[in-house]
Parts: C-alpha cells; sequence; structure tokens
C-alpha cells in the first residue's frame, strides 16, 4: 500500500518531460510536431495558455529554434523538443546558441534514422548529441535519463544548466521513454531565478547589451572561444554525472544508458544468478562523458560490454576512456528494434568466453583478479563481439 | 519477480486503456508497472497492443523474452503473440471473434472467452478488453479486485461517467468467468 510512500501517478514519459519543465519554470515553449514526442507538445499546447505562458506552434523546426534563441537572448526560460530529423533541422541555430550565450533547453525524443528512417526507440543520435549538430568549437551538455521519473528531475537540472553556463543543454529520450507510462511522483524542482547581467531587456538607463556570435577579428574571436573552453572544462568539472550499480565486486560493466541501461539491468540481474560478477555502469551526462570514473572501474575489470540502440557510438567514448586496460564489446539494435535481456546476456557470454580464452593462452589463470593490468587483446576483442558492426 | 502481460488486437476494442487500467491497480497495491504501447500510424481497425510489466521491484528493461500472458483479442494478434507466451503462461483467446482458433499450444494455459457476449451481460458488448482483464486477474491474481474496480471508476469516470457502471460489469463478467475457468 502507500504507506510511507509519496503519492505515486502513472504519467507518460512526454508528458512528464513536458510538465516537469512546466513546473520547472519553461517561460516559453516552441515547437513542430513530430512522432514520438508529439504528445510533449500536446502538453504543452494545453497547459502553457492555461498558465498566461508562450506556446507557438512554428511553422517547421527552424522556426522554432530560432523563435527559441530569440526569447532566450530576452532572458526567458526556454524549451523547443523534436525527435531526431526534427533536431538535424535545429542544429544550425544550436550553434549560434553556443556562440552567442543563449540559454536553450532541447529535448530529442530519439527516433531510428538516418533520413527521415522510422518512428521506432532509437539511440542513433548520441555522435550528433554529443560531438555534432552545428559547426564551431562548442560543446552542449547531454542528459540521458533512464526512467520517466529521472527525465522529470533532469529537466529542472538542463535549465538550470543552461543557465548557470549560458548554453544550450539537450535532454535524450528516446521513443520507449517517450510513449511509455511509469509511475512517478509529482516532486518538482524549480530552480531560483537569476538576475542576467547579459539579457536583452531593454535599453532605457542602462548601457545597450549585445548578444552575437559574429566576431571577425580573429584575436578577439580567438578569445571568445578561449573563454568557451574554460566554461566547457568547468562543466566538465563540476557537471559530470553517472551511477554504478551492482559494481562493488564486479568482474565485467556493461556501460549503456537511457533505455539500454533498463534492458542492461534485467539482464545483469540474469547473469548475477548465473554467477557472473557483472554491474552497470550508467552515464547520466553523455556529454560531459564521465571518463574518469569508468577509467578507474576499467582497472578492476576483465571486459567491458557496451550497449546502445545504434551501431555503437557511446563505445568510441568508452574505448578512450579506457585506453585498452581491458577489452570492450559492444552489442546493439538498431532500426527502432530494442535488444532483449536475453541477447545481452548472450553477449556477456560472450565477452567473457573470449577473455578467459585469450588469458588462458597467455598464460593467465581465467579466475585471477588482474587488477590495472592492461590487456593487450582489448582491440581484437572488440572486432570479434561485435555484431554487425557498423558496415 | 517481474511479470508481463501483452493485450494485442484491433483499434478500438480498448486495448491500450485497459492495460492503462492494469497498470493503475497495480501502483494502487503498491507494485512497480511500466505501460508500453507499439505506437505509429496505427487507426481504428488496425492493430494495436501495449504490453504492462508488473513488479515488485523498479521494472528494468521495457522489452521482454518471453510474455507470462498474452490476451489476443483478433487473429492477427493470435498469430503474433500466442508463440512469444513463455511455457507455463497465460493465453486469452476471445473466442468471440476466433471461433475455435486457438494458440495450438499444449504447454500453456488457453482460456477461451466469448468477450462480446461477456461484456453485453456487463452492459455494454463493446467493452470485449475489459472482460479480458476479469479473467487475467481471476486467473493469475497480481493485482486485487479492488484497485481494478478503482482504476476503472478513475479512468473511465473522468471522461464518460454513463459507461463506468458497463465497465465494473464487464471486469465482473470476465472475473466470474475467469474464475470458472481456472477451476475446470
Amino acid at each position: 500500500m502507500e504507506t510511507g510512500r509519496r503519492a505515486r501517478v502513472l504519467m507518460k514519459g512526454n508528458e512528464a518531460i513536458a510538465e516537469a519543465a512546466i513546473q520547472a519554470g519553461c517561460d516559453a515553449y516552441f515547437g513542430y510536431p513530430i512522432t514520438p514526442q508529439a504528445e510533449l507538445l500536446e502538453w504543452m499546447a494545453r497547459r502553457m495558455p492555461e498558465l498566461g505562458r508562450v506556446f507557438v506552434q512554428a511553422e517547421s523546426e527552424l522556426g522554432a529554434i530560432n523563435m527559441a534563441l530569440g526569447a532566450a537572448a530576452t532572458g526567458a526560460r526556454v524549451m523547443v523538443s523534436s525527435s531526431s530529423p526534427g533536431i538535424s533541422l535545429m542544429a544550425e541555430a544550436m550553434s549560434y546558441m553556443a556562440g552567442s550565450g543563449t540559454p536553450v533547453v532541447l529535448v530529442n525524443v530519439m527516433r531510428a534514422g538516418p533520413g527521415l528512417g522510422g518512428i521506432g526507440p532509437s539511440q542513433s543520435d548520441y555522435f550528433q548529441a554529443t560531438k555534432g549538430h552545428g559547426h564551431g568549437d562548442y560543446r552542449v551538455p547531454v542528459l540521458a535519463p533512464d526512467s520517466i521519473g529521472e527525465a522529470m528531475d533532469l529537466m529542472a537540472t538542463a535549465f538550470e544548466l543552461a543557465e548557470r553556463y549560458r548554453t544550450p543543454v539537450m535532454l535524450v529520450a528516446d521513443g520507449i521513454l517517450g510513449q511509455a507510462m511509469e509511475p512517478v511522483e509529482l516532486r518538482f524542482r524549480t530552480p531560483e531565478r537569476q538576475a542576467f547581467d547579459w539579457a536583452l531587456t531593454g535599453a532605457a538607463g542602462r548601457p545597450a547589451r549585445i548578444i552575437k556570435s559574429i566576431d571577425l577579428d580573429p584575436e578577439v574571436l580567438e578569445r571568445r572561444n578561449l573563454a568557451l573552453q574554460h566554461k566547457y572544462r568547468e562543466i566538465a568539472r563540476h557537471e559530470t554525472r553517472w551511477e554504478g550499480w551492482r559494481l562493488g565486486d564486479a568482474e565485467f560493466a556493461i556501460v549503456a544508458y537511457g533505455t539500454a541501461a533498463r534492458v542492461a539491468r534485467s539482464a545483469i540481474a540474469r547473469a548475477r544468478d548465473n554467477g557472473m560478477k557483472v554491474g552497470l555502469f550508467r552515464p547520466i551526462t553523455l556529454w560531459p562523458f564521465p571518463e574518469r570514473e569508468l577509467a578507474r572501474m576499467s582497472r578492476q575489470l576483465h571486459g567491458i560490454l557496451t550497449v546502445e540502440l545504434s551501431s555503437g557510438q557511446m563505445i568510441e567514448d568508452v574505448r578512450l576512456a579506457v585506453e585498452g586496460r581491458c577489452p570492450v564489446a559492444f552489442h546493439g539494435r538498431m532500426g527502432g528494434l530494442v535488444p532483449t535481456p536475453d541477447e545481452v546476456l548472450g553477449a556477456l557470454k560472450a565477452l567473457r568466453g573470449r577473455v578467459e580464452r585469450t588469458r588462458a593462452a597467455s598464460g593467465h589463470s581465467p579466475a585471477a583478479h588482474d587488477r590495472g593490468t592492461p590487456s593487450t587483446n582489448g582491440a581484437g576483442l572488440d572486432a570479434g563481439a561485435r555484431p554487425g558492426g557498423r558496415g | 519477480m517481474e511479470r508481463s502481460v501483452v493485450f494485442a488486437g484491433f483499434g478500438g476494442q480498448g486495448l491500450l486503456f485497459t492495460g492503462q487500467v492494469l497498470a493503475r491497480a497495480a501502483i494502487r497495491d503498491g507494485l512497480e508497472v511500466f505501460w508500453i504501447p507499439s505506437y505509429g500510424p496505427e487507426m481504428r481497425g488496425g492493430t494495436a497492443s501495449c504490453t504492462v510489466i508488473v513488479g515488485d521491484e523498479p521494472i528494468g528493461s521495457p522489452v521482454v523474452d518471453e510474455f507470462d500472458a498474452a490476451v489476443v483479442m483478433n487473429l492477427p494478434s493470435l498469430r503474433k503473440f500466442a508463440p512469444l507466451v513463455a511455457p507455463g503462461g497465460l493465453v486469452i483467446v476471445n473466442s468471440s471473434l476466433l471461433g475455435d482458433l486457438g494458440c495450438g499450444r499444449s504447454d500453456v494455459d488457453e482460456m477461451r472467452l466469448p468477450c462480446t457476449e461477456l461484456a453485453a451481460q456487463g452492459g455494454d458488448d463493446k467493452l470485449v478488453s475489459v472482460v479480458a482483464l476479469g479473467a487475467l486477474v481471476a486467473h493469475l491474481g497480481w493485482v486485487t479486485r479492488e484497485s481494478i474496480d478503482s482504476a476503472l471508476r478513475e479512468m473511465a469516470g473522468r471522461k464518460r461517467p454513463e459507461v463506468v457502471d458497463a465497465d465494473l460489469g464487464a471486469f465482473a463478467a470476465g472475473l466470474q468467468a475467469g474464475a470458472v475457468g481456472q477451476a475446470a
């Protein structure tokens, strides 16, 4: 029963994200409908006018994101949402937001690509979210919840980060998190309003402020870039988030985020029943990626399995963090399909088998716990354990 | 422990609604639950399904390797989902539409229910999925009857208060049919 527990209600992911944004103080929402995030826009269409706030269904994604850029320049708390193809259309403006320091929160409920692709759940926008979208030397903090409740918490965080660092911030979900319903506690957080000394609020009685990304003087532009890079180092130092689960005695770990991390949890429970010591390392910020924490963890591991709803994108950051200390294998599905727990369990067993054979061949005892010993065979293992790898 | 059921049939048979009723009842019983629809360019008369996973701990994977139970309301659903039920699981077949057709498996419990006729007894012959939910609850007992009643009142009452009694009637008819099916 409900004793000792806050009341929980059943909410759909897209609607919960929208309501969390509203409760976080979102002043203005701009969007354009696309599956599988349409309910987010619908919720905003109903709720924002009720509250006397701004809702605009723009003429296109380009319209929506540039309206958001303009609204954010006035210091308003602003949000847009879309799904993969729509985010591609917004990419140019994200570069301008990064360059001009305009805080906007973007939600990408990812679907399978490339191109129009399909409407099934996917994580194939990892590269886009963490390394891509627009041009120029810039970064965007990316938050990746694995439950509807966490998505709600992270919406407030997204606005906080956006305003604290004057940057666009992206929250990535996928079609499953957007479409599913889960019990959630109606527990919201409204980040405190800061007094912005940059916002365009009308210059009467004070010097004019300028928000722009253009600087034709190379010296000036480099200084601005250096300031941006300093900001990104600060974000990496203070805002990296991840969660570990059953890692204490783990010899193997799955690295996965979002929906893939949930599949991984079920697979890990089964693997533990089979006597395998496996844990989960779940990045919550995809950028900044928790590389130091994963590097430290990799010293105790015999092998890592990365699971994604893609051909393998985050695995590149995993490998960079692990630096060959242990083999890194991959399992993923594409096109809107989701690996099942048994599939992931199979990939874990295959990884363990390969590690044991490699260790036996090189004179290691398979049971030995070689803390800190780099594996020299990681690269070969990678390729073998990667079904249908990126072709 | 996690238990999973898929409700599948035609759009308009109330499958997504019924899955949500189960999900709300699970919350009322203090359980964890996850509801996920098949989504896409689907319409009335097309196929529709949702999966509900109920557990004591927060739900892990939103996709399952096998279902513990399947409610199949039409032929495409029978063909697609009956083979995905775990051995020892339950298949509820809507015999009002499927006649004598069954899943043809001896390793699962098959319950054949004339859902349309039972729903009519309850007061509205359209509430076929709610009948199936009654039989499911009678057979598997994942949630309490009281919690389903409460969820039906809450969900049906919000939009169409006039059909609450028929929903409760359809659920009761399914519950009774399911209990008989279990005894047999």
